[in-house]
């Protein structure tokens, strides 16, 4: 099937077999490998992308149903040199290991900040409640979006890489 | 060691800006031209003879390359990299199959869809026969897994598995002495540590290109282990090692699940070669529960022996330990390793017996911790429970029976030296910090309100950082075919002709920040900036020998190399930089990449004319070779011994046994620290895998041996609304048995925590007369264990 979908700004055509996972559209049509794939029941949110400004998990939508719309993936999230804040947060913050999950986390992120800019702790572990992540215990990936945010207000990130625990 | 701002600093991870932005090479974002895809045809029986398999559906649809089945792939005979115990794994199921999910045919297409259509149409024909799951059965021996053996492998026991190697001492003196006397109690618990699957994110990866015309085979693989995964490949195919490439690119988590040699990698290099295409398989989640290995399922029984006044006078552990269907790589040396561990922190009397029991099941192997969490949980709730029997603070009885920090090294119970400790300063250290007098009189203010708090300690000693040559002596692993056995360690430090560095590595990372923190080591012995290091890591033929990531070994032994390494070409820039600056080199001093004469700083010379000069031999001081490089090996002389203390509390809600983790506090110990920030890192991930046993998840089979948890929505990964922000904080105790006093952080975690959050949850039902609730706490087993008690 012919199918139009904007992928991070520029618009792709592309005939693909009904049955394409946009997952797999986006990684083996396009080449957009950093959207991953790392279960089979939506579980696990490494492949969430944006569609349309909402978080969709990329394994549990065809690419046919992504036809006319805009979808966003993590190789779109930089203006270029320039690394989005929660990106920059996961950096600082040590939110990522192994990183596999770090796109689909990321991506979650920026969804849960663009709707609330200054989220409580509870908050952003419900925001990313369908993230999965085996390295970080969240620790720091709560961290991350405390981070994240802060630069997203405009405000100067509270705290320093690692904690000083008391 | 000489300590500047980069070695025991927070520096921001070098391997971010990659993943950061997507753009990070695992092995399915990697593409060979005209490549194929695999799937693989699965028993759904657990126990079956194979009386036919008709693969002619299949081949004829479109876009399907081939089926290949056991007659195929018999010639290539077995994976040598098993531990040589037991029934081996054939690479597909030869006329029987021992679990559900085995791999009976492996199919071979254009793409992933078709050879997932055409898996569907192999008929496989069955003769199902009983499978052997329950523990306890298997143990008994009523029925074999595999005909005319019995189902238990080994049974370490006594001390024949170190005979010859160490002289040890008699492993249980005076227990059933101590038993008998008026004045001692018995505390005994039947505890189960429940079966998990490791489940990295990324699910395991293969991709095999096989070059008829240089005779030589590269190999993609998500590994812990890319040269051993080299040699056996190497073996299987008779191909020297020198002709198999092995590349294990950015791996999507580990936890030891990466840590095998499957038949998978096998199979897709044979395919690539039959069909002179290149071939890969990317496994599913749910495949995972089958084709990749499993973690703990142990039933054990502990047992304290000790005065009324706290002094422990002896601890038995019983345990049948779940091996499931085959041996593998490490399978039976699991409990081993929980062995090596055994007594904990503690100077006390120990007697083990470990039953290793196959059952119709997926194997078991190495996963995060492997043996040491389970050692630990029987310990350390065994102790809960006899200080609960002796009237005494939980804390003070794990004091009384410490070994002193000036009593090390010390040789346990089981005969293991043990490098370092300081366990009374590091528990008061926690006990301090999280207020712990004020948290027991919270619970038990709570208590008399009706709300069930519980406070819950554990210690835990680890060894790690393996390690001595004497390990491999065991004999029984990575044996015989010309592979790393000796566990060393190895690195490579090559200045480059403009100033840069590169640092080559025999292990790699899995999320564990290897390339920061190996070029933190070197910015620290070169003065070279970060930016200008970079670590490569997991090529075969590439990186030097090593054996790679697991036993949270890294540090400990490929850090040194590479510490080593550092220090030989430092040695050498400091005599070329004399010669340049016309001083003595031992008056050389480098820092802001460059070297300057002690005193002089306006004397200076950067790295790049440094290296300009090495690359020039005329240029150098007469006789000395050109290159400016370094490659070491290093083998230490003991394991190391982190250890430290966690200490939890917990709300249950007596309505429904839904348990709160309200705080989680740890002091650990890993000895120095060269990256605070990544240290933590693994501490928090690894307490999380620690409380997910405890609290969540649970490898369920039925009776027919169906894994019921295949899927995350059936095995429940804590996600982040289910974990509390850790509290961490360290004492140091370096190790003396490498030059960084270094010691291993990757399991520390797992292994303190499960038991921490099972004491904390028992704490808080005590009073109710519940004595011990099997992991995992899910509400309703916490709700029937106080409906038990209370009726």
């Amino acid at each position: 099937m012919e199918i139009s979908i904007s992928v991070n700004g520029t618009d792709r055509r592309s005939n693909v077999e009904p049955r394409t996972l946009l997952v797999h559209y986006l990684r083996e049509n396009l080449g957009l490998t950093g959207t991953h794939v790392g279960c089979d029941t939506g579980y696990c949110g490494a492949c969430t992308v944006i569609v349309d400004g909402r978080t969709v998990k990329s394994c549990t939508m065809l690419a046919v149903q992504a036809d006319g719309r805009a979808v966003q993936t993590i190789e779109g999230v930089a203006n270029g040199e320039e690394l989005h804040p929660v990106q920059e947060g996961f950096w600082e913050r040590h939110g990522l290991q192994c990183g596999f999950c770090t796109p689909g986390m990321i991506m979650s992120s920026i969804a849960l900040l663009e709707k609330n800019d200054n989220p409580s702790e509870d908050e952003i572990r419900h925001g990313i409640e369908g993230n999965l992540c085996r390295c970080t215990g969240y620790h720091n990936i709560v961290r991350s979006v405390q981070y994240a945010g802060a630069k997203m207000r405009g405000e100067e990130p509270q705290g320093a890489s690692q904690e000083v625990t008391s | 060691m000489s300590t500047t701002s980069v070695m025991g600093g927070i520096v921001r991870r070098k391997e971010d800006p990659s993943l950061i932005q997507g753009k990070g090479n695992y092995v399915d974002d990697i593409k060979r031209r005209g490549e194929l895809a695999a799937a693989f045809v699965r028993s759904p029986f657990a126990a079956a003879t194979v009386s036919s398999i008709d693969t002619s559906a299949a081949l004829e649809l479109d876009g399907v390359h081939a089926v290949y089945t056991a007659e195929d792939v018999r010639h290539l005979g077995l994976n040598p990299a098993q531990v040589a115990v037991g029934t081996l794994r054939p690479f597909l199921a030869d006329g029987v199959v021992y679990h559900v999910g085995e791999a009976v045919a492996m199919v071979v297409a254009d793409n992933r869809y078709v050879a997932q259509d055409a898996a569907d149409l192999v008929y496989v024909d069955y003769e199902p026969g009983d499978a052997v799951v329950d523990l306890k059965e298997a143990f008994a021996d009523a029925s074999q897994v595999h005909d005319g053996e019995s189902n238990t492998l080994l049974t370490w026991s006594g001390h024949a598995w170190w005979e010859g190697v160490v002289e040890l001492p008699d492993p249980s003196p005076g227990i059933q002495e101590a038993k008998e006397r008026d004045d001692t109690v018995v505390v005994s618990l039947e505890m189960v540590n429940q079966r998990l699957i490791p489940t990295a994110i990324e699910p395991r990866a293969v991709l095999a290109d096989w070059n008829s015309g240089y005779g030589s085979v590269e190999l993609w693989s998500s590994s812990q282990i890319p040269h051993a995964l080299a040699g056996a490949i190497g073996v299987i195919f008779g191909i020297p090692s020198n002709k198999v490439r092995v590349v294990a690119p950015e791996v999507g988590g580990g936890f030891g699940l990466k840590l095998n040699v499957y038949p998978d990698e096998t199979l897709v290099c044979f395919a690539s070669k039959q069909l002179g295409r290149p071939v890969r398989w990317t496994e599913t989640r749910r495949e995972a529960g089958f084709a990749s290995i499993q973690g703990r399922g142990w039933i054990g029984t502990a047992t304290i022996t000790g005065t009324k006044e706290g002094k422990i006078l002896g601890y038995e552990l019983d345990a049948i330990c779940d091996m499931g269907a085959y041996s593998q790589n490490f399978t039976v040396a699991i409990p081993l390793l929980g062995l090596f561990v055994a007594p904990g922190q503690y100077d006390i009397p120990t007697s083990y017996a470990l039953h290793c029991v196959v059952t119709n099941t997926p194997t078991t192997d190495a996963y995060r911790g492997a043996g040491r969490p389970e050692a630990a949980y029987y310990l350390e709730r065994i102790i809960d429970a006899y200080a609960r029997e002796i009237g005494m603070d939980p804390a003070d009885v794990r004091k009384a029976n410490y070994w002193k920090s000036d009593q090390f090294p010390v040789t346990t119970a089981v005969g293991m030296t043990m490098d370092s400790g300081d366990y009374e300063a590091n528990l008061d250290a926690l006990l301090d910090r999280a207020g712990y007098e004020e948290l027991k009189a919270r619970r038990d203010a709570a208590r008399s309100e009706g709300r069930l708090l519980g406070v819950g300690l554990s210690s835990y000693v680890e060894v790690c950082g393996f390690g001595p040559s004497a390990l491999a002596g065991l004999g029984f692993s990575w044996g015989g075919y010309g592979l790393p056995t000796s566990f060393n360690g190895s690195g490579v430090v090559r200045v480059q002709p403009d100033g840069t560095c590169t640092v080559t590595i025999g292990t790699g990372p899995s999320g564990q920040s290897h390339e920061t923190t190996w070029a933190q080591i070197v910015a620290d012995g070169l003065g070279i900036p970060m930016e200008n290091i970079e670590v490569q890591h997991g090529d075969s033929l590439d990186s030097p020998m090593g054996v790679g990531t697991f036993g949270s070994r890294s540090i400990a032994v490929d850090g040194t190399a590479t510490y080593e390494a550092t220090n030989r070409v430092r040695e050498k820039a400091a005599t070329i930089a004399g010669h340049l600056l016309e001083a003595a080199p031992e008056d050389i001093r480098f820092e802001d990449g460059s070297a300057h004469v002690a005193g002089s700083p306006d004397r200076t010379v950067a790295w790049a004319q440094i290296a300009e000069s090495a690359y020039q031999p005329h240029t150098l001081p007469e006789g000395m070779e050109g290159g400016l490089e370094s490659s070491v090996v290093f083998s230490p002389p003991n394991a190391t011994w982190p250890f430290g203390s966690h200490l939890a509390l917990v709300e249950v809600d007596p309505e429904t046994g839904d348990v709160d983790l309200l705080e989680y506090w740890a002091t650990d110990d890993c000895g120095n620290v060269i990256n605070p920030m990544i240290v933590d890192g693994q501490l928090h991930g690894g307490i999380a895998q620690g409380v997910a046993q405890a609290l969540f998840e649970e490898a369920i089979y039925d009776e027919m041996g169906n894994l019921l948890t295949a899927s995350l929505v059936d095995y429940p990964l804590p996600a982040a609304g289910n974990l509390p922000m850790f509290s961490l904080d360290r004492t140091v105790t370096p190790s003396d048995v490498n030059p960084l006093g270094v010691k291993g952080i990757g399991e520390a975690g797992t292994i303190g925590a499960a038991q921490t959050i099972v004491n904390a949850v028992v704490d808080a039902v005590s009073h109710l007369g519940v004595k011990h609730i099997d992991m995992p706490l899910r509400p309703k087993r916490v709700w029937q264990a106080i409906e038990d008690a209370r009726n």
